[in-house]
């Protein structure tokens, strides 16, 4: 789960990581008063989505007075983002955060991270703040440095040395930045992050350091733990397909192709796709409906491909183990009477109960494609399709 | 021959009188008899699916029952505990189904592995199978066929898939590993790989893996260096988008690196049969198989 800036910032106050002052604003009105309230002479606008590039989006602005902040404001609001990491439709700005402007004197690049290969967490610094870290560590790996903490031991003070020693940082600014590891660190085991990332720490004029920007993902497997975390989530930021389909139990990713798939297993669910490219086609969808799901599940899921206009054949892909072709069969024939089928399909069976499975959808009078394997429905739904 | 469970493996299921623990014991159990009991505190003395002994905790099943393996079916919140516990009582092969577990909750039972005797296989994966000897896991048993390709996956229905059409090409299997699809797991592709090339049942290996991580990348040069047996490997997820999660925990692509086109290619350099399809998983095992005889 992805979360707003503003909403990052709230979470590193309230654990002790300094950030600029900043409020967040839903009109102009309350954009101008926000600058007048922090009182500074410069303040940053910045859209609130859930994508970053913003900056070269324009969803990032300087305003020298409260009036100019209003001015900004009025124009980001509403407005539709397209960044290099959102969909091409781009994202609606709801919400902008005006914060204090700082006079920055340098930047660096501070993450933590869940390190799968050690099984503990990787704390990462670099002096080239403000750049896309991972062209650092391409060009300049010299410019990193990493160190690894056992969390059944626990973070260690040479852990910090070794992060400020390896980039010669001037004693007063381990000062700065050594509590700041502390307590990221301690926020990272409270709230089940997978990653945790500031992007620019600055150093002002003042020699203070602040997390001007910060990105968070959360585990999503730990949600159940962490209330505190999940009352940030805003679904308005998210497909409105993908929440839908988190609700039935199903794992639905959108994408731009004609090709709807509903498989089981995620692996299943994927090769799907790259099945479907192969042959030439474009898949709409990544759609996992489980290991288990039930006849209405399935229906379910029928309800959200065949809701998305964009979808001009459906493609079932099912091998069988624990979910039984028969189950997947009546929930074809159920889905398609229900909401009528306007595309071709192509259904591919195999497994527990096929036989079963494959005498139902023939005795449903549907107009269906029956595949005898994975290669043949793709080839065929492919061809159905152009 | 084969790997990891065969005729004398002992299980017991952690988790015996939930819903899912007791429909693949019984499953599992009706495969092959290897089933000697199951734990669930509370309910020690009384008798679970398929008539098998409850115990109150896996100390008390190893003692009694003489088990040296563990299925575990713990909902995630509780999952961790189980499988430290089975690490505590010694069970030699522990293996959990269960998907959803919190990535950090893995740490500590990483770091006791460690330490242990014992080897872990998942979490958040399909089990272990041996055709006509032993079964502990969701898969479909009638699929399999005793025979000769080694398949270790990070996926569940890709693999049943590897084994339908293995199957159906009368290769047939020697052992099949689900190793499971999140960040931390307890055996990677190198352990399983090295187990296939040491035993002799196993005459081709299947690897089959998907975007995120650099463990097929891992994989790709130990191969190169260790492997001598024929192997062919399909990556899922070529058609992926960058940065979203899809399905398991673990197959998300960072920052434009763990992408299937870069495993691929690192498989394809150590030598490895890649199949762009995965219709066409069993043929390239046929094809890295001829390839090795001349």
């Amino acid at each position: 789960m992805n979360i707003h800036e503003y909403q990052a910032k709230l979470l590193f106050k309230q654990n002790g990581v300094p950030v600029p002052d900043g409020y967040l604003a839903t009109n102009p009105t309350e954009a101008e008063f926000a600058m007048r309230r922090l009182g500074t002479e410069v303040a940053v606008v910045k859209a609130q989505v859930h994508a970053g590039g913003r900056g070269k989006a324009g969803g990032v602005k300087l305003a020298k007075s409260p009036a100019e902040c209003r001015k900004i404001a009025e124009a980001m609001l509403g407005m539709n983002l397209v960044t290099h990491q959102t969909y091409p439709d781009g994202k609606i700005v709801h919400k902008v955060y005006v914060e204090a402007g700082s006079k920055i004197v340098k930047e660096y690049y501070l993450a933590l991270y869940l390190d799968r290969e050690q099984a503990g967490v990787g704390i990462m610094f670099s002096t080239e703040g403000g750049m896309d870290i991972e062209e650092v560590a391409a060009k300049t790996p010299e410019k990193i440095v990493t160190v690894v903490v056992d969390p059944t031991i626990g973070l260690q003070g040479h852990h910090i040395r070794q992060l400020c020693w390896a980039m010669n940082l001037p004693e007063s600014e381990q000062k700065e930045l050594t509590p700041i590891v502390r307590n990221l660190y301690k926020m990272f085991l409270k709230y089940d992050y997978s990653m945790l990332e500031i992007n620019p720490l600055i150093v002002n004029d003042q020699g203070k350091m602040f997390a001007l920007d910060g990105k968070m993902i959360f585990d999503d497997n730990a949600l159940y733990r962490q209330k505190e975390v999940d009352v940030f989530r805003d679904y308005m930021e998210e497909d409105e397909r993908e929440v839908t389909a988190s609700k039935f139990g199903l794992s639905y990713i959108g994408l731009d192709g004609n090709i709807g798939c509903l498989v089981n297993g995620a692996g299943l669910a994927m090769a799907t796709m790259d099945i479907v490219k192969f042959y030439g086609g474009k898949p709409a969808n990544f759609l996992d409906v489980g290991g288990g799901a039930s006849q209405e599940t399935v229906t379910n899921a029928f309800r959200i491909l065949f809701a998305d206009p964009g979808v001009k054949g459906l493609f079932v892909n099912i091998f069988g183990g624990i979910m039984r072709c028969d189950v997947i069969a009546n929930g074809v024939v159920a889905a398609a009477k229900e909401l009528g089928l306007r595309v071709p399909m192509v259904v591919r069976l195999e497994g527990t109960n096929v036989e079963k499975g494959k005498e139902i959808l023939k005795s449903s009078g549907l107009n269906l494609y029956a595949a005898s394997d994975m290669g043949d429905g793709a080839k065929k739904i492919v061809e159905l399709v152009k | 021959m084969s790997i990891l469970v065969d005729q004398n493996t002992r299980v017991i299921t952690q988790g015996i009188t939930g819903k899912s623990g007791e429909f693949h014991t019984r499953l599992s159990h009706e495969y092959a008899p290897r089933f000697v009991g199951g734990v669930t505190p509370g309910k020690g003395g009384q008798k679970g699916v398929s008539d098998l002994p409850i115990f109150n905790t896996v100390h008390e099943a190893r003692a009694k029952a003489k088990a040296n393996a563990s299925m575990i079916f713990v909902p995630p919140p509780y999952a961790a505990d189980a499988i430290l516990e089975a690490i505590d009582a010694e069970i030699e092969l522990i293996i959990c189904i269960t998907e959803g577990i919190p990535v950090l909750d893995m740490i500590p039972v990483k770091k006791a592995l460690e330490r242990s005797k014992s080897r872990l296989i998942g979490p958040n994966c399909p089990g272990v199978i041996t055709p006509g000897q032993c079964k502990i896991g969701i898969m479909p048993g009638h699929i399999h066929k005793i025979g000769s390709a080694g398949i270790v996956s990070k996926s569940g229905t890709l693999t049943y898939e590897s084994v339908g059409q293995t199957t159906a090409m009368g290769i047939g299997q020697s052992s099949c590993v689900g190793i499971g699809g999140d960040p931390i797991i307890g055996t990677n592709f190198i352990d399983v790989l090295m187990m296939f090339e040491r035993d002799p049942q196993t005459e081709g290996i299947i690897l089959i893996g998907e975007i995120g991580g650099d463990a097929e990348i891992k994989a790709a040069r130990f191969i190169k260096e260790n492997i001598k047996k024929p192997v062919a490997a399909f990556i899922a997820g070529q058609t992926a988008p960058v940065g979203k999660r899809m399905g398991h925990a673990g197959a998300i692509i960072s920052g434009g690196s763990g992408t299937a086109a870069e495993k691929m290619a690192a498989l394809e350099e150590a030598g490895v049969t890649v199949a762009k399809s995965p219709a066409d998983i069993a043929l390239s095992l046929k094809t890295a198989m001829e390839k090795k005889r001349r």
